[in-house]
This record gives C-alpha cells, structure tokens and sequence, in this order.
C-alpha cells in the first residue's frame, strides 16, 4: 500500500523514463479536473461579487493571496485587501480585530498554517469571541504532493472540537459560489476548506437544480444498495464511483455533506434509516475525528446502526509524490472508491 | 479634539488619588478572594489612572460608544487592576466589588471581553492583544474614526513570537492611532523576565521594529503623563510604544520588600494591614 520512500532515505532510485513520469508541482495549483467543466478562480470571483455589495467585506492574507485566489480580491478592490506578510497569527489576530470593528474580514492561507500555527489565534481572539471571520484555506486534506508540511489530513478534526465554529468541505466550483453570500449570511465564525484554480463544476451537473445550502447536507444522486456520504472533493470521486458501479448493476446513493459542523443530523438519519443499504462515510481527511466519526455518532446516538464503513485517510503522515499516485495510494480514488465499495457489499 | 477637552480628565479628582483608589480597590478585592494578581495590581494603577483620567476619551454610562478610545488588556490576569479602574471611572458599579471572582460575577479572576463592560477583548492567552489591536486600528483607519487603541501588556508577552509579528505589522500598516503600554514590572511565572527571555535592550528593539518609543518610570506619575501625551501627540508615521518600568506592589511597603514573585502570597491577616498601609499614604 506504501511507497514508505520516507523509510528508504539511503536507498538509491532509478530513474523512471521521460513518457512515464508524474510531476509533484502540477498538482498543488488546482484539483485536476477529470473530465467535469472548470471555474476559474471561484472563490475569488464569488467575493468580490460579494464585496461590490457589501462594504464591510475585506479580505486579509499571510502571503497567499495567489494561491488562495484573494489576489482577485486585491486585483479588483485593491482598497480591501490587506496583505499581512508570512505571518499566520498577526493574520487571524488583525482579522478578530477588524471584525470587532464591524468588518467581516475573509482571512486565507494555507490549511495546515491555519489550523496548525493560528489555532489559539483562531480560538481565543475569534471563536471564544464568536466573531465573524471567515477563515479559508487552500491545500485541504490531499490535494498536494508535498508531504505533511502542506498537507492538512488533520484540519476538521481540530476544527470540530472549536465551539461557535461553522466548519464547510466544498465538493466543487458549485459550492463554492454558494458558500461564500451564506459564510457572510452566517454571523459567525466560518473555515472553510477551499479549492482554487480552475476548480471543477461537479455537482451541477449530476443534480442541475443544486444549490449550497450551509448546514444542510443534500442527496446528489438516489440508490437502493449503498448510501455514501460525503464531503469535500470525494463526492465528486462517490459520484463518478457510483457510474461506474450502476455498470455492475449497483445501485449507490450519494448524499453530499458540505457543511462538516453543524453536521445535518436529520438528513444523515434519516437517510441511513432507509431499508438496509450500506453506509459509507468519505473524506479527504484522517478517519481520526473527521466526517466518518461524526456521522457515526451521529446515527449511533439516533439509535440507527448499519452496516457501516469510512473511506478516508490513514492516522499516518502521508508520503510525498504525485497526487494521482497518492490518492491510489490512499484510496480516495475513483477506482479506490469502487474497489473498496465492492468489497463491502 | 485636545487632551483638556476629555470629560474624564475635566474631573478636579488628582491623577494621585485616582491611581490611590484604584490601589486600594484592588487590595479590597484581593481581600474578597484571599488571592489575586495584587503586586501587577499596585505596580500598574499609576498607569491606569493616567490612561483612564488623563489620556483616553470614553463615556462611563455607554462603554461602547464608537468614539471611544479603546483600551485592550492583553493581559488577563491583570483584571482585578482593570475592574478597579473601571469602577474609579463609573464603568462598572462599585457595588458588586465584592462580586470579584465569584460564582455568577461580571468580574471574573481573568478579563474576558464578554462578561464586563469596559473589557474590549479577552486576554489570557498572552501574545494577542497586540494582533488585535493593529486589526481593530486598521479597522478604526478604514472607518475613518480618529479613536485611537491602547493595548496594555505585560513584559513577559514580549516572549511571544505574536508580539514581534504584531510589532512588524503595526509599523508596517503605519498604524498611528495605535499605542502600545509595556508594564516592564521584570517578573513573570518562573522568574525575573530578564533571566528567562530577556528582550532587552528593549526600547531599541521596539524603535528597531519603526515604533515611536519611549520608557519611563511607571510609577511616576508626571512622567506617565509626559509620555502618554508625546505618544498622542507624535507626528511619527507609525505606531507608539510606552515601556514603563514599574515597581511590583508599589504603595505597600512591606509588600514590595518581599522576596517578589509572579503571584504574591499575601496571608488572611495581610489584606487589612495592606489596607491600612495605603490608607497612611492616602493623597488629597
């Protein structure tokens, strides 16, 4: 299952030919978009959409601002875009501050950077505060192939345990128009995970009247054999699992859950409820205190139990490489995806 | 708007007196609990009174008026001395000064904004007062509101790498509505400050970082003064640091003279003949 390059540092490596390579560095720009329409920028066009409309919008980043796409922010709006240098804590701490001033300030970086360095930040000046700052972060879980530094396999399960925070996986472009006007609807603290670059447009297509709803988790596609539940990018790996398992005549439900905390107990319920399928939790994120354990909890303290299994991340740090390597690797895959589905039924 | 003009400062109450009950505040409710931040309490109450009765412009009865000055206490162990002065001030109501740390209390042991008017945020986890302020003075910049934010902190927070991140972004932002208060009182949990991080020479440091910079006994009040105007009044274009040396238990004799640490025991029997020490030193 393990390339465990990390365990064979003296070990000399032969040199794959030219046609067969897979590059690292591609991968950390967008989420490749697998044969699914793209958006570029979402996030950056959705706030500045957002921000023409409402004065009290900033946005404030530690020297991402290119790679969260705020620097369409900056591009556009100059005036509300505060560049705070290479520095995660003064970012959140500036952006309790604003807010306390009654601007809803958008504050980027990186995932692991916000919930690994800003987190008592994070905790004390804006959540104890209930403070609306809206706090998103590319590189979720993942999606690059740097190794632990850039991945954030962690970041919900910190998240959770926060109260007052409202916690959102986006599954897509679709998505993420969506959640922008309602983390400003919201008078609260948000993060939320983000996609950036040319960023598919997933759920539109399989369901055309979808719309982000914060708290509410949604049925993308119905099945009478296996319900998946998912968040983030894996709903998109569910739903194209689930085309290629109807060829095998499954039958797999897919219901996307975006909004991570508050979970949408009363759907998740009432869903697994629903005559014996097998539920499936997936996420782009460690099974350690994620999606999975808390739709467990969930549906266990409902008094729901079904045959019930996690697709998700190992309680390891991950190896570095290309992404399509390590999402076989992991099994966040499609064909992962399926294999695993298969073997449960 | 001119310093003279602050209604608080129009008050014919001397600074000394102010700085006087505030002390003897603090004793009263260091006696209610049996224990409290008493030696930061009585070394920064000239500070206070100086700030609250001299400096800032607030008004009691709407402690969230938009044009106040807003005074942050990264430090929230130094409540007991901010819940002092926000009584002296007619902030909070001096009935409930025997409420301190109690079940159900608006005063709580350490200061969090959402309990007491007056606390403009909670601090506590040191380091963040700092970072908040320059967010709330680029907030107050862009709302075009001629407040200014004073931000008290202790020497010990110097430790933390949030305060230099805090430090580099005020000046960089060129935030000169913003006003640093260094309480240098040089102790801290284990020790002296200077002997377990020592950020000396720390005026240069500070002047390094692009702050208009000044230090001054903390405990001399017509210095105090001095320098919370020369902060206001500066036309540096950036922000503004005070350090101010100040003297743990300052106005209790036999307290200063104990071997002083970060949190000094005063026993049951103490708190009255504190009180009664101050009272001999009581200024017109």
């Amino acid at each position: 299952m393990t390339m465990a390059s990390m365990a064979r540092k003296y070990e000399a490596r032969k040199v794959t030919p030219k046609e067969e390579r897979q590059a690292t560095s591609a991968m950390i720009a967008s989420l490749a978009a697998e044969g699914y329409d793209t958006v570029s920028a979402p996030f950056g066009q959705a706030l500045v959409q957002a921000a023409k409309a409402d004065e009290r919008i900033v946005g404030l980043t530690a020297d991402l601002g290119k790679y969260t796409d705020l620097h369409i922010l900056g591009n556009e709006m100059p005036d509300r875009f505060y560049q705070m240098g290479m520095a995660e804590q003064i970012l959140m701490s500036a952006a309790a501050g604003m807010a306390r001033e009654g601007f809803i300030p958008f504050a980027t970086t990186y995932a692991v950077f916000a919930s690994r360095r800003a987190y008592d930040f994070i905790a004390m000046a804006i959540a104890e505060e209930n403070l609306p700052v809206k706090i998103c972060c590319a590189l979720p879980g993942l999606t690059t192939g740097y190794g632990p530094s850039h991945q954030a396999t962690e970041d919900l399960a910190i998240f959770r345990g926060l109260p007052n925070m409202t916690i959102i996986d986006p599954c897509c472009a679709d998505d993420i128009m969506g959640m922008v006007p309602a983390m400003i609807a919201h008078n609260g603290p948000v993060y939320s995970r983000l996609l950036r670059g040319k960023v598919p447009s997933v759920l539109t297509r399989h369901k055309p009247d979808y719309k982000f709803e914060l708290g509410k988790a949604q049925m993308i596609r119905e099945g009478k054999d296996a319900l998946v539940i998912s968040t983030g990018f894996m709903t998109m790996r569910a739903l194209d699992a689930a085309e290629q398992l109807a060829k095998d005549n499954v039958d797999v439900a897919v219901l996307h859950c975006p909004t991570i905390k508050p979970l949408d107990v009363e759907t998740i319920v009432a869903e697994a409820s629903k005559g014996g399928r097998l539920v499936i939790t997936a996420e782009n994120h460690t099974k350690v205190g994620g999606l999975g354990e808390a739709v467990a909890g969930a549906l266990l303290t409902n008094g729901v139990a079904p045959k019930f299994r996690m697709i998700g991340l190992p309680d390891e740090f991950l190896e570095a490489g290309a992404l399509p390597t390590l999402h076989d690797m992991y099994g966040l895959s499609v064909s992962k995806v399926v294999e695993q589905i298969k073997g449960w039924l | 708007m001119t310093v003279d003009d602050r209604a608080p400062a129009r008050s014919n109450v001397s600074l000394a007196r102010r700085a006087w009950n505030i002390r003897r505040k603090a004793l009263q409710m260091g006696e209610v609990q049996g224990q409290g931040y008493i030696g930061q309490a009585l070394g920064i109450a000239d500070v206070l009174a100086a700030s609250y009765f001299h400096a800032l412009d607030y008004r009691a009865d709407e402690p969230e008026w938009e044009g106040r000055d807003r005074f942050l206490l990264s430090i929230g162990h130094y409540a007991i001395a901010l819940y002092a002065v926000l009584m002296e001030a007619g902030i909070l109501p001096e009935e409930e000064l025997e409420t301190y740390g109690m079940d159900d209390s608006r005063m709580p042991m350490s200061g969090m904004a959402s309990y007491t008017p007056g606390m403009e945020i909670t601090g506590g986890s040191l380091g963040h007062g700092l970072g908040i302020a320059v967010g709330m003075a680029m907030g107050l910049k862009r709302k075009k509101n001629p407040a200014f934010i004073y931000n008290l902190m202790s020497d010990g927070e110097l430790g933390e790498g949030s305060t230099w991140e805090a430090a580099m972004s005020g000046a960089h932002h060129k935030l000169d509505n913003l006003i640093c208060l260094v309480d240098f009182n040089d102790q801290q949990a284990d020790g002296k400050s200077t002997e377990m991080l020592c950020s000396e020479p720390l005026g240069d440091k500070w002047s390094a970082f692009g702050w208009f910079t000044q230090r001054v006994d903390g405990n001399d009040l017509d210095a105090v003064v001095a320098a919370m105007d020369a902060a206001r009044n500066s036309d540096h274009n950036g922000p503004r640091v005070i350090i101010f040396d100040t003297t743990m238990c300052k106005g209790v004799p036999f307290l200063e003279q104990r071997e002083i640490t970060h949190f000094v025991r005063v026993d049951a029997d103490e708190w009255g003949k504190a009180l009664d020490v101050l009272e001999e030193g009581k200024p017109a």
